[in-house]
């Protein structure tokens, strides 16, 4: 009986998203030119039209993905992961962990624990950097923000390199043998494992929803915020503003985005409407891609966190070559677009 | 009953500690709290994921910020 009830509450929910979805661009005309009666063309109007449809759209896509990951992670715990990754060889273990990285649930204050609890079990130091790297750069709420706001190719293109810088990054400093980086009491804690919960479907199912409580509660603020910094780019900034700054002829751009994006940390809702407004004005897609990158995924408090396992040698190596990897990217999207 | 939370100070560590004091005192329960910070010890556990609740020596939940009620739930069990 619960299951059904559960199901049931979920299909009513499913379909009004969708009803209300479907009525939103109309909406946000009504109360831009009837309900504040501004008169088209004008910048004020372009701009509050901008938010007042985005704002919706964002939000409600963002509940939706994170209700389904919501219940997906109820399938991927660390316990089950580190399992998965225990006695990889490096090559197909970086890949597995990239992978894997998606769709585990990770907190960047669980990063520590997380890292003994892998590296103790004998996980692969390289494996298990490629997993802490595609943790928080592959982002789930980033992807399908992407999807809904710039379709398929981009969305995929983010999925892709992502996954590669966290292959290859994690590939390389494998290969640098550079356990003796890490500090020594980490390789000496005793790691322990937690018999699992046994879930049924209307656990999931409410796990989903404490998903959606507990991340839109935290984000829709910065989401608002990065959607009118977006509907005052794209109202007022002149179109092909950015570029001489953003083009794809600044090649220095690319550097600079990823170090702009390193201190700044945003959650990945918050970038990608300030991502959508600046594509648009003519920033080249390679640069915007690194600049996000580095937002959502190099980030200082994470490597704050890190260094209290590791020494700061292999930091360094760290940032520098996952930061190398999105420069990369950026470089070459640049040159094939 | 001995209760530990495993957290290294994160804000949903905090907020797990203050919602646990509220629980117990609603049962009306004689418990003793303890907060573990030691990345060692929550390791020990074999805990992954912060904050985590230990009763009795036993992990109960991981990754977790537990409402009151959730709590209590676990206590009377």
């Amino acid at each position: 009986m619960k299951i059904k009830k559960s199901l049931l509450i979920v299909l009513i929910s499913l379909i009004l998203w969708f009803v209300v979805y479907g009525f939103l661009p109309l909406l946000s005309k009504f109360i831009t030119y009837d309900v504040l009666r501004l008169s088209a063309g004008t910048h004020l109007a372009s701009a509050v039209e901008f938010f007042a449809y985005d704002s919706p759209k964002v939000l409600m896509l963002l509940a939706l993905v994170v209700f389904g990951v919501g219940i997906l992670r109820t399938f991927f715990t660390p316990q089950r992961t580190r399992q998965m990754l225990m006695g990889k060889k490096e090559f197909v273990g970086n890949i597995l962990a990239s992978l894997l990285g998606i769709v585990t649930p990770f907190c960047s204050c669980s990063a520590v624990p997380l890292f003994i609890g892998f590296v103790t079990a004998g996980v692969p130091l390289g494996v298990t950097l490629s997993f802490l790297i595609s943790a928080p750069m592959v982002n789930e709420i980033a992807l399908v923000l992407l999807f809904g706001l710039f379709g398929w190719k981009i969305a995929l293109l983010y999925l892709g390199t992502g996954l590669t810088i966290a292959f290859i990054a994690g590939w390389v400093i494998g290969c640098l043998h550079m356990e003796k980086y890490v500090e020594e009491w980490v390789y000496k804690s005793m790691a322990g494992s937690v018999e699992e919960e046994k879930l049924t479907w209307p656990d999931r199912i409410s796990a989903g929803w404490m998903a959606v409580r507990d991340i839109v509660g935290k984000v829709w603020l910065f989401v608002l915020m990065g959607i009118a910094v977006g509907a005052f780019i794209h109202g007022y900034a002149p179109e092909n503003f950015l570029v001489s700054i953003m083009g794809k002829k600044a090649w220095w751009s690319v550097p600079v985005s990823v170090l702009i994006g390193i201190p700044l940390y945003s959650n990945a809702a918050g970038i990608i409407p300030v991502v959508q407004a600046l594509l648009e004005k003519g920033a080249a897609l390679g640069t915007v891609l690194a600049f996000m990158m580095s937002v959502i995924g190099l980030s200082l408090p994470e490597t704050i966190i890190l260094r209290k396992v590791l020494k700061p040698r292999l930091i360094a190596v760290f940032l520098g070559v996952v930061g190398s990897g999105i420069m990369l990217i950026g470089f070459l999207f640049n040159w094939i677009l | 009953m001995k209760i530990e939370i495993l957290g290294t100070g994160c804000p949903k560590c905090k907020q797990l500690i203050a919602n646990t004091e509220a629980a117990v005192k609603e049962l009306a329960i004689t418990a003793e709290i303890a907060k573990v910070t030691d990345i060692d010890k929550i390791t020990s556990y074999g805990v992954m994921m912060t904050p985590a609740l230990v009763v009795d020596g036993t992990v109960v939940s991981t990754g977790k910020l537990l409402n009151t009620n959730e709590i209590k739930k676990i206590f009377t069990k």
